[in-house]
């Protein structure tokens, strides 16, 4: 009973550190159609910004967070205005190869001018250490990542579904020339919800560097699973990216524990399972 | 008289030509992509090499040529080193990170009447495929015996080794239970993770379950090793006394300023320590940190290619030169000096690299830097995989 706990604890972990990660491009793939396979660079550029302002400047820990989404969201406001404009609306594999070459860009430029080293950031002592939890002990900041992901999935919904804002994002998603006629200006819309992916991706960069750690092949080491998180839980759909993070965390989680040697098997038999009796993800919209 | 000059003349310009060559080495290693690190390690051992002794050996100018193989890819590796010997005309092939990589080059070596020097590249059987290749790096089974005796001097019975699974992890396993058994010892299960494995917190669990006293793990350098470690010490193994004893891989030390403390008093036993305290090493960390950058970045990589570079120069002296593979390669077994690791020599048989494995132990410097204390040595191991795969 025990085990069973305990490999509960750490799935929730787990997942909720791959949601907080992933969100941002369910934000980027769900409502504004654009295959962003530079996520994982956002994500990184986010890590090293938090990795130099802590260690380097020896900023704290909230501070260095929020250099990073800053950070990030500046550098990718030209990167929106100039390259990610051109590619709305554009057809898949255009989709991909841009952003596939705007993250082979940031791998280049992240090796030279940080390194090839692995880069930590400095966590302040509160969220240092274990805490018990009676029957096991668990770090403290997987907790903390618990909570991020909490706060940001109760964020992202109020903000989607209950604010104006949400409104005309919805409407310039479903139809960007009527909402434009309506009044809604549709690329300051688009413009804003790409700097809160992107932040996102910062943010979830920060946040789970422990578990995944900053080096130049971030952007590509985990682009898979950032792929399925958003493929399971239905592109867009904040509660859908939430059960797939948990479900899959849980698989994934148990099949290590239990058998490890099997690897990734049990996690991709269930990525199929899942995708053949929901091809639009557990929450998929229907277009 | 006229003829006599001539003659004289051609004779003049053919001894030069034949004593004062460019001799070409060709290496192969990962100088980009997620390597590259190690890559750039193997460079800046043979330019601290070639900074402290020349780039001439007698007459003859040596030079080396680099080929990029950003990861394990014997196909391409092949294609590599084939076209550094017909269009280069490499007289040497050296480097290589992968064993893959290595191997698919060994048959090709007879025919180009080329010697092969792996840098790194650890798994035994490479030297066996071939008696023109030469090994200066070291082996997973070469590294991971001594830490076994280490285990069962600290009075642990019982240990549960944890690896990922790939090639150099299952000779780890394998090398680690031979010598732990050997000493009396048992290992109560062993667990092969998948190599993309970045949560090990069930890991730890089951480490914790299996209710032995010390672990033993396996993993390649770089950021699996940070969450490794960290889970380690998070999910509480340390503190309830579980030992932890690895191979040097997990605690190189380009890694160590980002797993910090959590590192800290972490044993593990390795061929080379960056703060290995001889002349020879001091001399070659200054000119090889010159040549990297930064002191930071240098690893264990670096040193097998300041060795290799060691045995090519000889090799080249042995030959005066002319390219005589055979020659080259007789003349560098039983070659005994004394490297920046400690002294070493290459076994005859084997032609594999004798030398000392060290315990370290992950220390703190007084300038709030960690490095890899040595405070045991093993004195002269062979390779004890040749051995056990007979």
């Amino acid at each position: 009973m025990q085990t069973v706990f305990s490999i509960a604890v750490d799935a929730l972990a787990y997942g909720m550190v791959l949601f907080v990660i992933s969100i941002g491009l369910s934000v980027t793939m769900g409502l504004m159609r654009v295959v962003n396979l530079a996520h994982g660079a956002f994500a990184m550029i986010g890590g090293y910004i938090a990795s130099y302002a802590g260690r380097d400047l020896g900023l704290g820990y909230g501070v260095a967070v929020i250099a990073a989404v800053v950070g990030t969201v500046i550098i990718a406001i030209p990167v929106e205005r100039f390259l990610y404009r051109r590619i709305y609306g554009a057809p898949e594999l255009t989709q991909v190869l841009m952003t596939i070459g705007i993250t082979f860009c940031i791998i280049g430029i992240a090796n030279y001018v940080f390194g090839p080293t692995l880069k930590t950031i400095p966590l302040p002592s509160g969220l240092q250490g274990s805490a018990d939890l009676g029957f096991r002990t668990i770090p403290v900041h997987r907790l903390f990542a618990i909570l991020c992901g909490l706060a940001v999935a109760g964020g992202l919904w109020y903000a989607i579904e209950r604010t104006s804002f949400g409104v005309k994002l919805r409407a310039s998603v479903d139809n960007a020339a009527m909402a434009a006629a309506l009044g809604v200006r549709t690329e300051i819309i688009y413009a804003l919800s790409f700097a809160v992916a992107v932040g996102l991706a910062a943010f979830g960069g920060v946040v789970g560097a422990e578990l995944l750690p900053v080096e130049p092949y971030y952007a590509l080491r985990y682009m898979v699973t950032f792929l399925v998180v958003v493929s399971v839980g239905g592109a867009g759909s904040i509660p859908g990216a939430l059960i797939a993070c948990l479900v899959l965390g849980g698989i994934d989680t148990t099949g290590r524990y239990l058998m490890p040697e099997f690897g990734e098997f049990f996690f991709y038999l269930a990525v199929i399972a899942i995708i053949c009796i929901f091809p639009r993800g557990l929450a998929g919209r229907t277009k | 008289m006229k003829r006599f000059v001539l003659a004289a003349v051609a004779a003049v310009v053919m001894s030069t030509a034949a004593y004062a060559d460019t001799i070409k080495v060709g290496v192969v290693g990962p100088f980009s992509g997620p390597f590259a690190l190690q890559g750039k390690n193997f460079k800046a051992g043979i330019d601290a090499y070639m900074a402290i002794n020349g780039n001439k050996v007698g007459d003859n100018t040596v030079e080396v040529i680099y080929r990029d193989l950003p990861a394990a890819d014997p196909a391409q590796s092949k294609a590599l080193a084939q076209e550094l010997v017909v269009k280069e005309k490499v007289q040497y092939l050296a480097g290589f990170y992968f064993t893959p990589d290595a191997m698919a080059v060994t048959p090709i070596l007879k025919q180009a009447n080329t010697p092969l020097v792996i840098m790194n590249a650890a798994t035994s059987a490479i030297v066996t495929k071939s008696p023109l290749v030469v090994r200066t790096s070291f082996t997973t089974w070469q590294t991971s015996t001594p830490i076994a005796k280490v285990a069962h001097d600290a009075g642990v019975s019982k240990v549960i080794s944890v690896v990922s699974d790939y090639g150099p992890g299952v000779d780890a396993e394998n090398a680690f239970k031979a010598a732990f058994e050997k000493e009396g010892g048992q290992v109560v299960e062993a667990i092969r993770m998948p190599l993309s494995t970045n949560d090990f917190s069930p890991i730890m669990q089951r480490i914790k379950d299996s209710g032995a006293q010390g672990v033993f793990a396996f993993l390649p350098s770089g950021p699996t090793t940070l969450g490794f470690v960290k889970a380690y010490n998070e999910n509480g193994l340390k503190a309830a006394g579980i030992k932890f004893f690895a191979p040097g891989d997990l605690t190189q030390e380009s890694d160590l300023p980002a797993l910090g403390d959590a590192a800290l008093g972490i044993q593990t036993t390795f061929h080379y320590a960056v703060s290995h305290d001889s002349p020879e090493n001091k001399a070659f960390v200054e000119a090889a940190a010159k040549a990297i950058g930064s002191k930071a970045e240098l690893s264990f990589p670096a040193v097998g290619a300041y060795d290799g570079m060691n045995v090519i120069y000889k090799m080249i002296e042995a030959t005066g030169g002319k390219q005589d593979a055979a020659k080259a390669v007789e003349a560098v077994k039983g070659l005994t000096w004394v490297s920046p690791r400690g002294p070493v020599s290459i076994d005859p048989e084997s032609r594999h690299i004798t030398q000392n494995i060290y315990l370290r132990e992950v220390t703190k410097a007084d300038d709030g830097t960690y490095y890899n204390k040595e405070v045991q040595t093993f004195e002269k191991q062979g390779d004890p995989g040749l051995a056990a795969a007979k």
